[in-house]
């Protein structure tokens, strides 16, 4: 069974809706990227994807013994503050918080998981260092790890390549398309259409309120949405 | 020389008065205990929220005062902890109005307080009752042995509630979006900072008076994250800096006949222009 199941998902705030008709699903080692324009209403979908909305109907279920809040959310870049103190070490442990909610100090095996996220994203030689210091790219990694702490099973990355540069977005791509290969499902959002399709096995495309495609990545490819929405993409 | 000799001569003398020591002992509480609340607040952008409640809080003790209640607290405390209750939690649904519905809020309260006072004459001099208020009067070198018991027991409540919520603290301050999606109550934390927040304000204006009280809350946290980049660091420095700048502030204000508020947050103000410089050399090397 899929990890997360999406039916006939009406989305939106306070009873106006942003996008209607969702129906997707995403199983382990899939990556489903989800496209659309600015104002299709994706910022809507991760809001309700991370149970901080509730959609307006439509069911939204969880497989595989997946718990209601097992999500590991990337932020958006933005959503940082620039002078925030706090370490690389710090970051990524508090992502640990959700599977121990009651104690109050990290026990060994958070410091466990911790250290071994850190090491798969290559940032445990930098784990003192402090996190306003770091480079995009950076940032990214420890973010990525920090989600990892929470769930080895689900995550959902918000436009994780905006703002980076060519060679540091291939990067980040290459890790993410690792991790689904070893197993783990991702939820990716983005806008830039042609190197998230490049590790995506299947797409969503929302665009004026509604669905306008679901399916594999070939599916997407032989339907000529793509093309469209590149050119949309290109006038803007 | 003698002149220095004389003062610690002086101080000497002071110290072995019951009322210096116990200002010291509630001054350093008070700054302690705003310290470590105020890396939330900062970090937060919630800078001005310390203000603006105690800006309310004096509003609640005009009116308190006018009403001729015997223990004011039984008024101040709670009209202050609803407003930070309010301002914590429902100002962040009015997005884009959060930061003038404080503002509102504390002007508000601010005149209020001032109009009650002024139309209700609660004593001869009202102006001068309204400056000590504002600014922080002599009170503290009139504490009595129960101010003292009061002050030990909210900073043992704040401390011990900081360090059993330490990491959840980090994590929601850091990023709350993030701690929500795995299912932290972040409401209920947002709450319990907001009532704790509310006390400290309370608990001092007694020491530096209504209008000084943020500095209290914001200086430490702003002198360490000029010069340290983890969180840890900055709530270890800000808690010791501040108990510091207490310290010698009442010290100070002793020695020379300042009002004490104001020279506790002139001491608090000279450490971070210090930390200020001191990290722009650090990020040049």
């Amino acid at each position: 069974m899929a990890y997360l199941t999406c039916k006939d998902l009406n989305i939106g705030y306070e009873g106006t809706p942003v996008a209607e008709g969702l129906s997707f699903s995403v199983s382990a080692g899939e990556c489903l990227v989800v496209l659309g324009e600015n104002g299709a209403g994706k910022s809507t979908l991760v809001r309700t994807l991370l149970r901080l909305i509730r959609p307006l109907s439509g069911e939204m279920l969880t497989g595989d013994d997946l718990g209601k809040n097992e999500i590991g959310y990337l932020p958006q870049q933005t959503e940082f503050q620039r002078d925030f103190p706090a370490s690389v070490e710090e970051i990524v442990l508090s992502g640990t918080l959700p599977k121990h909610p009651f104690s109050p100090f990290y026990g060994k095996e958070q410091r466990q998981t911790a250290k071994a996220n850190m090491m798969l994203m290559n940032v445990y030689d930098m784990r003192k260092k402090s996190f306003r210091n770091l480079s995009g790219g950076q940032k990214q990694r420890v973010l990525l790890a920090r989600a990892l702490c929470a769930t080895e099973r689900l995550l959902l990355l918000d436009e994780p390549v905006s703002g980076l540069d060519p060679k540091v977005t291939a990067e980040f791509y290459q890790l993410t398309s690792d991790l689904v290969k070893n197993g783990i499902a991702v939820i990716m959002v983005s806008h830039d259409l042609h190197s998230a399709l490049e590790i995506a096995t299947h797409v969503l495309h929302i665009g004026s309120r509604k669905q306008l495609f679901y399916g594999t990545r070939e599916e997407y490819l032989a339907s000529g949405l793509g093309k469209t929405f590149e050119e949309g993409g290109a006038s803007e | 020389m003698n002149t220095i000799t004389d003062s610690l001569e002086m101080l000497k003398l002071y110290l072995q008065q019951g009322f210096v020591i116990r200002a010291l002992i509630v001054g350093l509480l008070v700054a302690l205990c705003a310290s470590l609340l105020g890396v939330i607040l900062v970090l937060k952008r919630y800078s001005f929220i310390g203000d603006g409640l105690s800006h309310v809080a004096f509003g609640a003790m005009a009116a308190a005062s006018v009403l001729q209640l015997a223990n004011q607290n039984i008024l101040i405390l709670p009209v202050t902890v609803l407003t930070a209750v309010f301002l914590l939690t429902y100002s962040r649904k009015m997005k884009l109005n959060g930061d003038a519905a404080v503002a509102m809020v504390s002007v508000g309260a601010l005149a209020i307080g001032y109009l009650l006072m002024n139309r209700f004459k609660t004593g001869p001099n009202v102006s001068g009752d309204v400056c000590s208020t504002l600014f922080g009067s002599t009170s503290i070198l009139t504490l009595e042995t129960s101010d003292v018991i009061f002050s030990l027991i909210m900073a043992v409540i704040v401390v011990v509630s900081f360090l059993l919520f330490y990491h959840k603290i980090f994590a929601v301050t850091f990023d709350e979006i993030f701690a929500e999606s795995c299912g932290m109550k972040t409401r209920f934390l947002n709450l319990f900072i907001a009532a704790i927040i509310a006390v400290i304000v309370v608990m001092g204006m007694n020491l530096v008076g209504s209008l000084l009280i943020s500095a209290l809350i914001i200086f430490p946290a702003l002198s360490g994250m000029r010069i340290i980049g983890n969180f840890k660091g900055v709530v270890i420095f800000s808690a010791v800096s501040s108990s510091f700048c207490a310290v010698m502030g009442v010290l100070l204000s002793i020695l020379f006949g300042t009002p004490v508020g104001a020279t506790i947050v002139a001491v608090d103000l000279g450490l971070f222009l210090i930390c200020a410089l001191l990290g722009v050399v650090l990020h040049r090397g």
